[in-house]
């Protein structure tokens, strides 16, 4: 098995050139994707690359259109092409889809997107690329009934083989390629059609990731690795304080130093090239710039999230947008017998991939057409980013994908492979430009953060009636998401955000705002079952009016961790639920505490996952288990603070991530087997986490902790509290 | 001009003295598994062997490789057939990958000095090499199983 995306030179017209066999276009039309003809392919104003090829000698080729930063859909698309082609896996080569959104994007509200992210790959793709790969199996089966003269419906297949039952002849999916046509009638298929999940072969099974032979041996390609003929160097300075423009720096000064090729101004900032990377950020080291004043100057993150979003949140004037409205809360609020009140806090945070920012872009000679490479969560909206900074239509870009060191959500914004194809323009010469680490943090995206008010109402029967939760923050949808509730009931629900605006760059990072509105949801909850002496399951079955689907998760962890039984000493459960793109995880943490030190120690964790049917079990239980790593590293250490509008932290030694140290001694995820379609998973191990640490901390010291990350100065203070 | 073995071959390139190696190996040279991730010897994704001995090549200037034995990801074995490598394919630890290329030499490392280490030994040599997609459990176990296997 290989796969075609390593050599940054090879032309994909030259590799399709001289393959004879079977090639299969596919177009969008009003029911998805379906099989189109190669006349009608190649009519459109872009030539488009076949989604599956099958070579007279049995080799297949499958575009993936599944982004790759880890989280292993590269993988799992084609499988699913594959599965209900009946194709033999181990013949199937995988290429990346062009950024062709029209032909290669899945449908997202009334558009198509190619945008990996929000845990969407499999969910987006799934119906649409198991249609594709039923009707290529069709059409193998119709060339070859044809050629044995019988009815298509009479025969069978295997992997790669088409079976007469009747004599037990055989015909191999690359014979057929060697002689087969498409039909000018393409064959439809109809849902009934699809195979059932009983006869799967490569769908929920242990199928191992494309991609890891590559990454154990340093082959694989991250855009960073990519070396081109006559390549310079470029870094950058951008404004310590986001979005300043950059007035005047010590150009003369700076061209002066060994290998320095030319100095670009950018729209934020200043690129240094050179002729090496080590000559590049010298210069940029020596670089003095003179910054335009910008929003966020003077801005203190701490001053604004202790006071200010109080401040904001208590003020009946203040702009509010509704998130979701059910019912009537202030009625339920009103006739309350009892009613609960928090508030919870959280830190910005950065996606810190281990691959810094970075792009390589080349001009063709008359300067009208730029390549660019770039690990992209979205190639179509890199494309469109790298257009719109040159002033150049979509048909002048041409995007190569490589294999992401980290995304989390900043690798769906381009920003810095339009950099590249600026510096690249002026310089006139293939530029690879790197953001340092240190340009990594300061110029950061944020996951904002965030004030949460939280009210409850209970009725007579002590039922919870009335939801209130408010959250305040900058950033708009970066801010709500997570906020609705879907997994309880309540009848009276008022949800939504006062805004904020700080100047300061934010971005989807993770799950992005469930992380810190679970945490407050979730923790709330625990704090209404705990003033209830009640167990916290129990009250969210008979209190919350918790749906089913929701209730059997949380049956499913509390079998997982033997809820009820007893801890070590100094040892506490804490539980959870939180539902992103689609599935819903309940899980728990069992933590201790060194107390003098403020220091919580999480030793096991267990999620039980409800994502309809998994594709690929391993790498999705991996995936699960980084987004509780993920979620852990920033509950516990994680936070980028603002003053005089600059970020204070600048690398690994000041935002802390987690180590293998702090790492669990137990992760258990487990799969509730439901026969739905797939929903996303990258991102439901992360959300829960915040709220299960904190409410075993809870269990643990009877104290709350309000404000994430949990560091240790927060806890020693929690416990003085 | 610095000259220095490299996996082997005898390799002279004209970097500035204080061209940390990292920069040499990637650039100079063009063997790109060795990654760049802090600059700062805070992350481990840059390590190689100098002498035998796991180092953060972002930290050491060319001058002091001089003559040195360096050997990277890609010196490790020519087909990924070193215990480690066969290890972390059976166990499924990367994810995205960037930082494994500097996993694998420091676990390579440990093994050389202590072919059956524990789950401790293990974390604690471990511990410097940042994972951000949080592999760390599938290290430990790929660690273990190339320490059985062999």
């Amino acid at each position: 098995m290989t796969i075609n995306i390593k050599t940054p030179e090879l032309s994909r017209r030259q590799v399709l050139a001289g393959i004879g066999g079977l090639s299969f276009y596919v177009a969008m039309g009003a029911n998805g994707l379906r099989l189109t003809s190669a006349a009608a392919a190649t009519d459109n104003a872009q030539k488009i690359t076949p989604w599956v090829r099958i070579a007279p000698n049995g080799a297949i080729t499958i575009l993936t259109a599944g982004a790759e930063m880890g989280q292993g859909s590269m993988t799992s698309l084609p499988l699913i092409v594959a599965e209900e082609m009946d194709a033999d896996w181990s013949k199937v080569t995988l290429e990346w889809a062009p950024a062709e959104v029209e032909t290669y994007g899945y449908r997202a509200g009334g558009g198509r997107s190619m945008s990996i992210t929000g845990s969407r790959a499999v969910q987006g793709y799934f119906a649409d690329l198991r249609n594709v790969g039923a009707q290529v199996r069709k059409v193998l089966l119709i060339n070859a009934a044809e050629k044995w003269g019988v009815d298509p419906a009479s025969l069978k297949t295997e992997p790669s083989v088409v079976i007469n039952p009747a004599n037990g002849q055989r015909l191999s999916y690359g014979e057929i390629a060697g002689f087969g046509k498409i039909p000018e009638q393409l064959p439809t298929v109809d849902k009934s059609e699809l195979k059932p999940k009983e006869q799967f072969r490569l769908i929920g099974k242990s199928i191992q990731r494309y991609d890891i032979p590559a990454k154990v041996n340093g082959s694989a390609q991250y855009s960073i690795d990519v070396r081109l003929p006559d390549m310079v160097y470029a870094t950058t300075l951008h404004s310590p304080v986001h979005e300043g423009e950059p007035e005047s720096w010590n150009d003369d000064a700076v061209k002066a130093m060994p290998g320095v090729v030319a100095t670009v101004k950018l729209a934020k900032g200043v690129a240094v090239v050179a002729e090496r990377f080590e000559q590049a950020t010298a210069a940029r080291d020596a670089l003095k710039v003179v910054w335009k004043k910008s929003k966020a100057a003077g801005y203190n993150s701490e001053r604004a999230l202790m006071e200010d979003y109080v401040k904001v949140h208590a003020d009946p004037a203040a702009k509010r947008t509704p998130v979701d409205t059910k019912g009537d809360a202030n009625a339920s609020f009103a006739s309350a017998a009892k009613l609960y009140k928090a508030e919870y806090r959280s830190d910005y945070g950065y996606h810190a991939q281990m691959e810094p920012l970075n792009a390589v872009a080349r001009f063709n000679q008359a300067g009208d057409h730029v390549e660019v490479w770039d690990g992209t969560q979205a190639p179509d909206r890199c494309r469109a980013d790298v257009a719109k900074t040159l002033g150049f239509k979509l048909e002048q870009v041409t995007v190569n994908q490589c294999y992401m060191g980290g995304g989390f959500g900043r690798r769906s914004l381009s920003d810095y492979t339009g950099e590249a194809a600026l510096v690249a323009r002026e310089v006139r010469r293939p530029v690879k430009l790197i953001w340092t680490r240190e340009e990594d943090l300061a110029h950061g995206a944020f996951r904002p953060q965030s004030f949460q008010c939280l009210e409850a109402a209970t009725d007579a029967s002590g039922k919870v009636a009335g939801w209130r939760h408010c959250v305040v923050g900058d950033g708009g949808g970066l801010v709500t998401g997570g906020m609705k509730i879907p997994y309880y009931a309540v009848a009276n629900q008022q949800i939504e955000q006062r805004g904020v605006s700080h100047g300061i760059r934010l971005k989807h990072w993770r799950a992005v705002a469930h992380v810190f509105n679970v945490f407050a949801i979730e923790s709330f909850v625990d704090e209404m079952a705990a003033q209830e002496g009640m167990d916290p399951i129990e009250f969210r079955i008979q209190r919350m009016a918790m749906i089913p689907r929701a209730a059997k998760c949380f049956e499913t962890v509390a079998r997982m961790c033997d809820w009820k039984a007893k801890r070590p000493d100094g040892r506490a459960l804490g539980i959870s639920i939180s539902e992103r793109s689609g599935s819903l995880g309940a899980g728990v943490a069992e933590i201790s505490l060194d107390q003098n030190a403020g220091k919580i120690r999480v030793h096991k964790v267990w999620l039980a996952v409800d994502g309809g049917i998994i594709v690929t079990p391993d790498a999705a239980r991996a995936n699960i288990e980084s987004g509780i790593l993920y979620g852990l590293s920033s509950v516990l250490h994680e936070r980028v603070t603002i003053k005089d509008g600059v970020v204070q932290q600048s690398n690994f030694h000041d935002y802390n991530l987690m180590r293998m140290s702090d790492l669990p001694e137990l992760m258990q995820v487990s799969f509730i087997d439901r026969d739905a379609p797939p929903s996303g998973l990258g991102e439901i191990g992360n959300p829960f986490i915040a709220a299960a640490v904190a409410n075993g901390f809870y269990k643990l010291t009877g104290k709350r902790l309000r404000h994430m990350p949990f560091t240790p100065e927060r806890v020693k203070e929690a416990l003085k509290a | 001009m610095v000259s220095f073995t490299l996996n082997e071959k005898r390799v002279s390139v004209s970097a500035d003295q204080a061209t940390p190696l990292l920069w040499v190996i990637r650039d100079h040279v063009g063997l790109t598994g060795t990654k760049y991730g802090c600059g700062a010897g805070l992350c481990g994704a840059c390590t190689v062997h100098i002498n035998g001995k796991a180092q953060r090549s972002c930290q050491i200037p060319a001058a002091s490789v001089e003559g040195a034995k360096v050997v990277t990801i890609e010196g490790l074995s020519p087909d990924n057939s070193h215990p480690l490598q066969k290890a972390w394919i059976a166990e499924q630890v990367a994810q995205c990958g960037y930082c494994q290329t500097g996993q694998i030499m420091k676990a390579a490392e440990l093994l050389a000095e202590n072919p059956k280490p524990n789950r401790d030994q293990i974390v604690q040599h471990m511990d410097g090499n940042i994972c951000r997609c949080g592999t760390y459990h599938r290290i430990i176990a790929a660690v273990e199983r190339a320490s059985r296997e062999g």
